[in-house]
């Protein structure tokens, strides 16, 4: 009987092979070697001359949080990333609402690629293009000026909330249009008649909004929230570039990954493993909460599936 | 089973997810690898100040072993003369001044902006090619291309001929494995004669052997505007501006008069900095390598708070769009500490509302020694061990620092001021600047340049003084208390460099 029954398996196991040699060999090794590295003193002295690496056991650890305001630069990142994330999720849920809308009937082909086109240019180019837009003789401090009358320019780079804010624009720009196609992907995805008979029973926008379409898309929304949050917490190229290395005002705008730089940039090998490693238990917490609260709705849905079917 | 696979399942995201944030630590650890080997090195130079005893002098670093070659420049590396720098001032000294520069073949000229321009690939009369690497200075960024290039040096088949240091890191690199003494490639004590003693002092290692050239000698000096001048002081004569600048307490009297006729006296924090810096009585890092803050240095956080809350200064910050946009015709600030290369290089570049076309404040600027003599930068050119045109080198050293005739022709052409002393005294007797309308400004640096205190210089400055103007950035715009802002420069420094002590 067991022997009849033909096992399809193995071909799943070849087909993800490659990628788990690819994991293994690229990021596996790497993630081990630099736990590893994270134990020793190890930096250059004046660019030629090396130290260690000495064993150090936990030292590194210790510096890390006796020394720099680490929980500061934490903080910092998830401020500048909740600034732009709280209107990138707004932005999209309207727009895409809107344009998959059956009585508004727009046509979104041009507006999709608008929308995604600030995503396409380098975030580096973004943070350069803004820092001289904002900047003290950008263009505009001039339209500030000849507005308001006002004698000298606003100094937006010397100020937390505005260096902050302009960062968060940045990474909303590059990232609202992104969202955007995503949930007109799920709200396409649901069944046309829910809304139909929703509206026959009377239902306003707002209602089917609300009743329908977000407990529908909640598994890309889940999805949504895992990535931009993945992504804020590497968030590094636009603060770097926007604050010129992110010293300025008592380093209110430095994400953990720019402090994980200043360490790397200066050779010190066994500080910059050992926020890695840091980073990396941080990063693994957060994912494994974001995967139970996604399992657990899926459990349920289950659940009342089978429910149903009886 | 199900449940199994569901935490299969899990433990596989988290990994997905931390492979993304693994890039990070990647570089770390492949490239510490590599670089065990120098191990024994590190703690004889790191080491070397410290037999100082009891009392602590400043930190001077020994003279490393010099590396053996273990590889032949190849044939096309023995072709071309490979130079490291960060800015285009060389290049444009080399493509100007040096005899045996191809200037046709390289397609060199001047363009209808003013600007220099140059055809793919330059050439030497004699066939090489020229190839620049240049990265920015800024935050270190060119010292670590340099480091990371001439380490690769002895193995390596393209090998770099020359590379350009400046004061704030120079004994690193004159103390460093990786630079080939002057002695060596045939420059004689002769040639270098007349070259100002201070530049030879910034380049000579532990040993005593002089390790790189220059072509200038930079003693610093007050350059201002001349209408400001005499709408607000009633007079634009350098003599008698120089009496309403001749100590901090008058620079700070003239400043409020500036203040009350809607000008700033500086544009920046950053300005009066190195007028400081360059009268400390201590250099930065002492020989228990222990990182100290002189207190004239505090004297410039000081004065530059008060000139910050009193609106003295433009709040901007050295090299920003703002402080070079102030040097020009829309610019409302009174003067700007420069030295040599500041004047003829910079401060003219954004004087001109056209570059080239000597408008907007050309001959509007005019200099005096200001309150305190200092000097700023300079640019010294040494030969990487290894190089495989040696000849070239030397040929080019001899020609760019120690022919009077090309240095002669350099300040009379460009008005940088060049390390040849009795060249410059001779032409300081009728020199007439038409960018500084008609000042003779050479007579006032031949009365500076023999001023120059180097002795202060350290390998950690660079590092230093730019995180102790990031730091108290924050101070001057009232983010953070002064003892936050020395603490967050200790950080800094220590970040950058962590064998150095800092107090906790």
């Amino acid at each position: 009987m067991r022997r009849k029954s033909i096992s399809y398996a193995k071909w799943g196991y070849i087909f993800t092979a490659p990628f788990f040699i690819a994991f293994f060999v690229f990021n596996l090794i790497p993630l081990v070697s630099t736990m590893y590295n994270s134990f020793f003193e190890n930096y250059l002295v004046l660019g030629t001359t090396q130290v260690g690496p000495n064993w150090v056991g936990l030292k590194n650890y210790s510096d890390l949080f006796a020394g720099a305001d680490l929980g500061k630069f934490f903080l910092n990142t998830l401020i500048l990333q909740m600034l732009g994330f709280i209107p990138q999720i707004f932005f999209s849920l309207l727009f895409a609402s809107w344009f998959t809308d059956l009585r508004l009937k727009l046509k979104t082909g041009a507006y999709k690629i608008i929308f995604y086109m600030p995503n396409v240019i380098m975030a580096a180019a973004m943070g350069m293009l803004f820092f001289t837009l904002f900047s003290q003789s950008g263009p505009i401090n001039s339209v500030y000026q000849s507005i308001t009358g006002a004698e000298s320019p606003y100094m937006f780079f010397d100020h937390v909330w505005t260096t902050r804010g302009i960062i968060s624009l940045i990474n909303f720009l590059m990232w609202y249009g992104n969202t955007t196609i995503m949930l007109m992907a799920a709200i396409n995805g649901i069944d046309p008649s829910l809304y139909e008979s929703a509206q026959i029973d009377g239902a306003n926008p707002t209602q089917t909004f609300w009743k329908i379409t977000i407990p529908l898309i909640r598994p890309i929304l889940v999805y949504v929230l895992i990535t931009s949050l993945i992504g804020g917490l590497q968030m590094f190229d636009v603060p770097q570039i926007v604050t010129n290395g992110g010293d300025a005002l008592d380093r209110s705008s430095m994400t953990i990954v720019m402090y994980l730089n200043k360490h790397l940039y200066s050779k010190n090998y066994g500080m910059a493993g050992a926020l890695s490693v840091l980073l990396f238990i941080v990063a693994g917490i957060l994912s494994m909460l974001i995967f139970m609260l996604n399992r657990d709705s899926t459990a349920t849905k289950k659940k009342k599936r089978k429910g149903g079917k009886k | 089973m199900a449940q199994l696979k569901k935490i299969l399942a899990g433990t596989f995201a988290v990994m997905m997810t931390a492979a993304v944030f693994a890039g990070c630590g990647d570089s770390s650890s492949s490239k510490s690898d590599t670089s065990k080997s120098g191990d024994s090195a590190a703690a004889a130079t790191s080491e070397g100040g410290e037999g100082g005893g009891d009392s602590v002098g400043d930190y001077k670093p020994a003279k490393a072993e010099r590396i053996t070659q273990t590889a032949e420049g190849s044939e096309d590396s023995k072709n071309t003369i490979k130079i490291c720098t960060w800015n285009d001032e060389f290049k444009s000294r080399l493509r100007n001044f040096y005899p045996n520069y191809d200037a046709e073949k390289s397609g060199f000229k001047i363009n209808a902006e003013g600007k220099e321009e140059v055809g793919e690939t330059e050439y030497l009369k004699n066939g090489k090619k020229i190839v620049w690497v240049t990265t920015a200075n800024e935050n270190n960024a060119y010292q670590n291309k340099l480091d990371e290039d001439l380490k690769a040096q002895a193995g390596s088949d393209d090998k770099i001929d020359m590379f350009l240091i400046e004061a704030d890191y120079a004994l690193k690199y004159v103390n460093g494995p990786y630079v080939k003494p002057v002695k060596e490639l045939g420059i004689t004590d002769d040639d270098i004669k007349d070259q100002y003693k201070y530049t030879q002092e910034v380049v000579t290692d532990a040993n005593g052997d002089l390790e790189g050239v220059t072509w200038q000698a930079t003693p610093g000096l007050f350059a201002y505007r001349a209408d400001i001048a005499k709408e607000v002081l009633g007079t634009d004569d350098p003599a008698e501006v120089q009496k309403s600048l001749a100590n901090w307490d008058e620079f700070n009297k003239t400043a409020a008069k500036m203040k009350e006729k809607g000008y700033f006296m500086l544009s920046g924090y950053d300005d009066s900095y190195r007028t400081f810096s360059n009268n400390v009585s201590k250099a930065w890092v002492n020989a228990n390598l222990e990182v100290t803050v002189d207190d004239n240095l505090m004297k410039w956080v000081d004065q530059t708070k008060e000139y910050s809350e009193k609106g003295y200064n433009n709040g901007t910050s050295l090299w920003d769009d703002q402080w070079k946009a102030d040097q020009g015709t829309k610019g409302k600030v009174f003067g700007f500490f420069y030295s040599t290369w500041g004047i003829n290089f910079t401060l003219v570049e954004q004087a001109e509302d056209h570059a080239g076309k000597k408008d907007g404040l050309y001959g509007q600027y005019r200099v005096c020694e200001g309150p305190q003599a200092y000097f700023w930068g300079g640019t010294w050119i040494c030969a990487a061990d290894g190089t495989d045109n040696e000849e070239d080198v030397k040929d080019i050293m001899k020609y760019m620092a120690c022919d009077k005739d090309t240095l002669l022709k350099i300040t009379k052409d460009t008005q940088d001021y060049t390390n040849n002393q009795p060249a410059m005294e001779e032409l300081a007797k009728d020199f007439k600047s038409e960018f500084l309308g008609g000042q003779n400004h050479i007579a006032l640096f031949v009365a500076a340049a023999p001023k120059i205190d180097c002795s202060k210089l350290g390998p950690y400055d660079q590092a230093c003084n730019e995180s102790f103007q990031k730091a108290f950035k924050d101070y001057f715009l009232g983010k953070v208390s002064k003892d936050e802002a020395l603490k967050n420069f200790y950080t800094y420094v220590k970040e950058k460099h962590s064998e150095l002590k800092v107090p906790s």
